[in-house]
């Protein structure tokens, strides 16, 4: 299992069946994955504040909701997180590409990769940074479970060393 | 000319069983005092995003969806044109009240006064848009074909007030109509 392998067998094995995204070049084989899987619905958006819009609807459906992105997507789904999320207390994986993190080589990166966990616990909302392959797929595993009692949006970061970890 | 509450009036008179997701500020709370049922869902915060919830809905089961956007609303998730136009669902109707202001803050003029949303929403790949005073509505709603709608009325509000329902329970009765 390797690092989107692991991402994808832990979402399908939460029951994750309702997949928003905005693409980053380290989640580009797990886009590929769960577009050919016909019992998850994949629906790319424009942005991602609009994909949570999309998830609420969804899980309000029955569906069990989540979204594929990189960390800088967050700061366009703040008041979403709150205004929506918090407010009506809908629960959602989100699962992020954490850039600007260590081997980052894009400087425009790194202010907002710096900024993502306090963006995090200034909206009072939990997330994990799993550092191994086993570690990232039992997270996104349990997710669903945690983000329904929880009642409130569930992250897991995955740093760019994340995304260079040999195959488990 | 009619003003924003006169156009919910006129749309919740056809509304038989659709789920209706109803635009933040003001709009949900005309909706209310129109016409309170557990089948609406009032969008209390999150401007823009109330058409993104009704195309999740629309995806995800099968019901008849109809949506009541805002002029100032919809310039703020413009992108949810491109993306519902390229996720057409059957059972999606999606109307947009173009009173040209933002009512909810004082009537403050938007850029969409002088727009051409229908010609902007066929643009955008919409086969079926139109004007809602050039058509039957409740054809519409029969008609199960994803479809956008103008509706253009005066700016103004009524005093409707506020909704006395708490978040929890708009989802919830909203969250066991569509599982019954």
């Amino acid at each position: 299992m390797d690092s989107s392998e692991a991402i994808f067998k832990g979402l399908k094995d939460a029951g994750i069946d309702f997949i928003v995204s905005v693409p980053c070049a380290n989640l580009k084989k797990l886009l590929i994955m769960i577009d050919e899987d016909d019992t998850i619905t994949h629906i790319p958006v424009s942005r991602e504040e609009e994909g949570l819009g999309i998830c609420a609807g969804a899980y309000m459906a029955g569906k069990k909701t989540g979204i594929l992105m990189q960390n800088s997507g967050l700061g366009n789904c703040v008041n979403a997180l709150c205004s929506l999320y918090e407010l009506y207390s809908f629960p959602l994986v989100m699962i992020m590409s954490h850039r600007g993190t260590e081997g980052e080589s894009i400087i425009g990166q790194v202010p907002m990769g710096k900024a993502t966990p306090d963006i995090l616990k200034a909206i009072n909302l939990e997330y994990v940074k799993p550092e191994s392959i086993k570690e990232a797929y039992e997270t996104v595993k349990n997710s669903w479970t945690k983000t329904t009692k929880d009642k409130k949006a569930f992250s897991i970061l995955l740093e760019i060393p994340y995304w260079k970890l040999k195959e488990d | 000319m009619a003003r924003r509450i006169d156009g919910i009036k006129e749309i919740m008179k056809d509304i038989t069983n659709e789920l209706v997701v109803c635009n933040i500020g003001v709009p949900t709370k005309e909706l209310f005092q129109v016409k309170d049922r557990s089948r609406n869902f009032y969008m209390i915060g999150s401007m823009g995003l109330v058409e993104s919830i009704g195309l999740g809905l629309a995806l995800s089961q099968e019901e008849t969806v109809v949506v009541i956007d805002g002029d100032g609303s919809l310039l703020m998730n413009m992108g949810s044109l491109i993306t519902t136009s390229h996720n057409q669902c059957d059972n999606l109707i999606w109307i947009v009240i173009n009173n040209g202001a933002y009512g909810s803050t004082g009537n403050q003029t938007t850029y969409m006064a002088d727009m051409d949303l229908v010609q902007i929403a066929k643009d955008s790949g919409f086969e079926n848009a139109y004007e809602f005073s050039q058509i039957n509505f409740k054809e519409i709603l029969d008609s199960n074909k994803c479809t956008f709608i103008e509706y253009k009325l005066e700016a103004g509000n009524s005093d409707a007030p506020v909704i006395d329902l708490s978040p929890d329970e708009v989802r919830d009765r909203f969250m066991s109509e569509i599982q019954k």
